[in-house]
């Protein structure tokens, strides 16, 4: 299993003395191709942070993290920029759309960054709002879409590049139930067509659905489980309808 | 009243009936408003029975079921150590992994973060397949709905335990 991700001993700290923080703590992860990692736990037990640094927005006070064949600790701002554009895809819970512009403006965005040609630019945004289920809504803005849509369209931009990783934010924390089965949906179908997929959150929702389930509390990972295999019994004893 | 729970509930050292029905008392609160003292002491004479506890009088007071002092046998032990280590969700009874938390922590039988973590594995395994299942009906099939109802389920005990970690966290990290 080659992991296409890894982290070893990553700390990030806060303040000084006794104000010292340890956000994260003595973290090691790796995550293979093609796999779907959840990594799970309350409000403020350092998992946002956890994700910054593993994306590169954030650098750790201490620990190594590699990524797609690239120390992260060794870029400078420039290339740590690159990374970042090129082999990550980041998705968030607040969408972080740009309201003026329509969707597939928002989507082709990440791809003419990267330098691409505005016309493969558009046919890779349209590629993709398609594949999101959204091919109707490309010139709509932002404002013009439900939750649950914004969150598709933040999901294909992420996928513009053709990230090595999607690494998401509560992707579900704004969205209704019925919502949040179309994001699970999308993310399932990437899952099977192998992209790995880094998901922080406290919806169980989301994490029932990852390969591996990761918890942690206090900046700490504090139990690891794997999902698939194996099953927990009928659905209909879960209904009520046998014993 | 579940055998189970009174056991458990003998794990941290030998008591007399009533104190058994206090620490039961303080652990429900207003849920455990109605349970009787009856109840208690017939679940303690089947438990006798059953080998899983002895019962001895306390010197010099007469004979009666609350002065009785009562401790686990070392199946008795078995027994709560075998219940707290089930995964299997009690339904409606909450009040059962409740009290298994307790007794884990004022015994010292086991630590209640890794009871949460056990239960949430397997909460998780079921939310996985009942989403899949969810995930595979189209919008407008009448499982559809039934389905979501079972996921809403699950999800709102699997949020009971993440109050329970972040409870018994912080009385893990103020003993």
């Amino acid at each position: 299993m080659t992991a296409l991700l890894s982290a070893r001993g990553l700390c990030k700290e806060y303040g000084k003395g006794d104000a010292l923080v340890r956000a994260v703590d003595d973290v090691d992860l790796d995550v293979a191709v093609g796999e779907t990692v959840a990594i799970m736990g309350p409000s403020g037990c350092g998992k946002s942070t956890l994700l910054h640094l593993l994306g590169g927005l954030d650098r750790p006070t201490r620990g190594e993290i590699e990524l797609a064949g690239s120390r992260v600790g060794q870029l400078g701002e420039r290339a740590l920029a690159r990374l970042r554009r090129d082999a990550v895809g980041f998705v968030f819970q607040a969408f972080h759309l740009m309201d003026e512009l329509t969707a597939a403006e928002n989507v082709e965005l990440p791809a003419l960054l990267a330098g691409r040609s505005p016309r493969a630019a558009r046919r890779r945004a349209l590629e993709l709002l398609d594949r999101t289920g959204l091919a109707d809504r490309a010139r709509f803005l932002p404002s013009a879409l439900s939750g649950g849509q914004r969150q598709r369209v933040a999901i294909a931009r992420a996928l513009a590049n053709d990230p090595a990783i999607v690494l998401a934010d509560e992707p579900t924390g704004n969205l209704d139930s019925a919502a949040t089965l179309d994001v699970l949906r999308l993310f399932d179908d990437l899952h099977r067509a192998g992209q790995t997929l880094v998901i922080v959150t406290h919806d169980s929702r989301i994490a029932a659905t990852a390969d591996r389930l990761i918890s942690m509390r206090d900046g700490e990972f504090t139990d690891e489980t794997r999902l698939t295999g194996g099953t927990a019994g009928s659905l209909g004893k879960l209904a009520g309808l046998e014993g | 009243m579940q055998q189970e729970v009174v056991l458990a509930m003998l794990a941290k050292e030998p008591t007399h009936g009533y104190e058994l029905r206090a620490r039961l008392k303080q652990a429900l609160g207003p849920v455990g408003e109605e349970l009787n003292a009856g109840q208690i002491y017939v679940t303690l004479t089947r438990l006798e029975k059953a080998g899983l506890v002895t019962a001895r009088p306390t010197a010099g007071v007469q004979e009666r079921p609350d002065r009785k002092v009562y401790e686990l046998t070392a199946a008795g032990q078995q027994r709560v150590a075998e219940w707290l280590a089930e995964v299997s969700w009690p339904r409606p009874d909450l009040t059962e992994f409740h009290l298994k938390l307790i007794a884990a922590a004022a015994a010292r039988l086991g630590d209640p973060l890794a009871i949460v973590d056990a239960q949430r594995r397997e909460l998780l395994r079921r939310l996985r397949d009942a989403q899949r299942a969810a995930m595979a009906e189209s919008a407008t099939s009448d499982a559809a709905l039934l389905l979501e109802g079972i996921v809403l389920r699950l999800q709102a005990d699997l949020r009971w335990l993440e109050a329970c970690e972040r409870t018994w966290t912080t009385r893990r990290s103020q003993s």
